[in-house]
């Protein structure tokens, strides 16, 4: 077996076993005050972190590109309550059109 | 996959009718199928630049289906691809999969343990099913979402990482069909319901600045799990007050 076939299996437990290791929090634990407070936080950390890594970087620099103006009329659609399809279609279909006319 | 009967613990929203449950659960899903397929085609360049960094097709997919987690994948084949070593590749993707240990702290109330479903659950684990789980308004529609989200990305990922691994550099790159954008969009989708309380808010802000100020000095994936700990730090500190 060659050693890529190595390293592919044991990322792969790896990854398993990291996954599997956060549900093995006794639930006692969970339920202490400051715990309960910073998962329930944690969500959003991570998504606002993802919203910006998602919209405003590429690979390990900023960008100011198409993702913007896309993510502007996301926002504006969620605002007015807009089914979550359509808000993600529509910053797809923003983002393909303003790159067709050749920004970002 | 359908979320299993309802525990004995209380819903989540107490004042929720058996309406709004359902109603909550089918927006869940949908949710997670929008996710799934926005997620998923970004497989196809996964597995074209996995076969380009010389994996072959049974190694990419082994990485797709047990692997699974796109951030970790990337940066596997990407230090392949570099001329690095398979260690080096292994410990890039375990460093990014630390953060999908945080998203068990925060699912464990919410799934059901042990057996078939405890292992399905932690396959599943990832951003997508985590964001779609914490968007639900009640308990039914948290489970609901992260089974929807976690199974269509798996479905959609797959498949589109065989595609590309497959098909190679012809298909072209998924940004110029605006779905990085889509997903940046499905992010945001997530957060907008959270986002009711000044502190929460003010949370998601900073995250947001911590990940994007630390995204040129860290490796790919850090910056995320660098703003986790603005949720960390705002617990500890208004936690201690009660």
């Amino acid at each position: 077996m060659s050693y890529l076939w190595i390293g592919v299996i044991v990322a792969a437990l790896a990854s398993f076993a990291q996954k599997w290791l956060g549900y093995q929090v006794p639930p006692a634990v969970l339920e202490r005050p400051r715990i309960a407070r910073m998962t329930a936080l944690l969500p959003v950390a991570l998504l606002g972190a993802l919203v910006a890594t998602q919209t405003l970087t590429n690979g390990p620099s900023l960008a100011f590109d198409a993702r913007v103006p896309a993510l502007l009329v996301a926002a504006v659609l969620l605002w007015r309550r807009a089914p979550f399809i359509v808000v993600v279609i529509a910053a797809a279909l923003v983002a393909a059109g303003v790159r067709a006319l050749g920004w970002g | 996959m359908t979320p299993s009967p309802r525990a004995s613990s209380p819903a989540l929203d107490p004042d929720a009718g058996a309406a709004d449950d359902v109603a909550a659960v089918r927006d869940a899903k949908r949710k997670g199928l929008s996710v799934g397929a926005a997620t998923g085609l970004y497989g196809i360049s996964y597995g074209a630049l996995a076969t380009a960094s010389g994996l072959d097709l049974w190694q990419a997919m082994v990485l797709s289906a047990i692997l699974f987690s796109g951030g970790s994948q990337f940066a596997f084949v990407g230090v392949i691809g570099g001329g690095g070593s398979a260690v080096g590749a292994a410990l890039a993707s375990i460093l990014l999969g630390i953060r999908n240990t945080l998203y068990g702290l925060a699912l464990a109330p919410v799934l059901p343990r042990g057996g078939l479903k405890g292992a399905a659950r932690a396959l599943l684990t990832i951003d997508e099913s985590a964001a779609v789980s914490a968007s639900g308004t009640t308990l039914a529609a948290k489970r609901a979402g992260f089974w929807a989200a976690g199974v269509w990305v798996w479905v959609f990922w797959n498949l589109f990482s065989l595609v590309g691994a497959l098909v190679g550099q012809r298909v072209g790159d998924p940004g110029s069909w605006g779905l990085d954008a889509a997903a940046a969009a499905a992010f945001l989708g997530l957060l907008r319901p959270r986002l009711v309380k000044g502190d929460v808010v003010a949370v998601a802000v900073c995250a947001a600045f911590v990940a994007l100020l630390t995204t040129p000095v860290l490796p790919a994936g850090l910056p995320v799990l660098a703003a986790a700990l603005v949720a960390v730090i705002a617990g500890l500190r208004t936690g201690g007050a009660r």
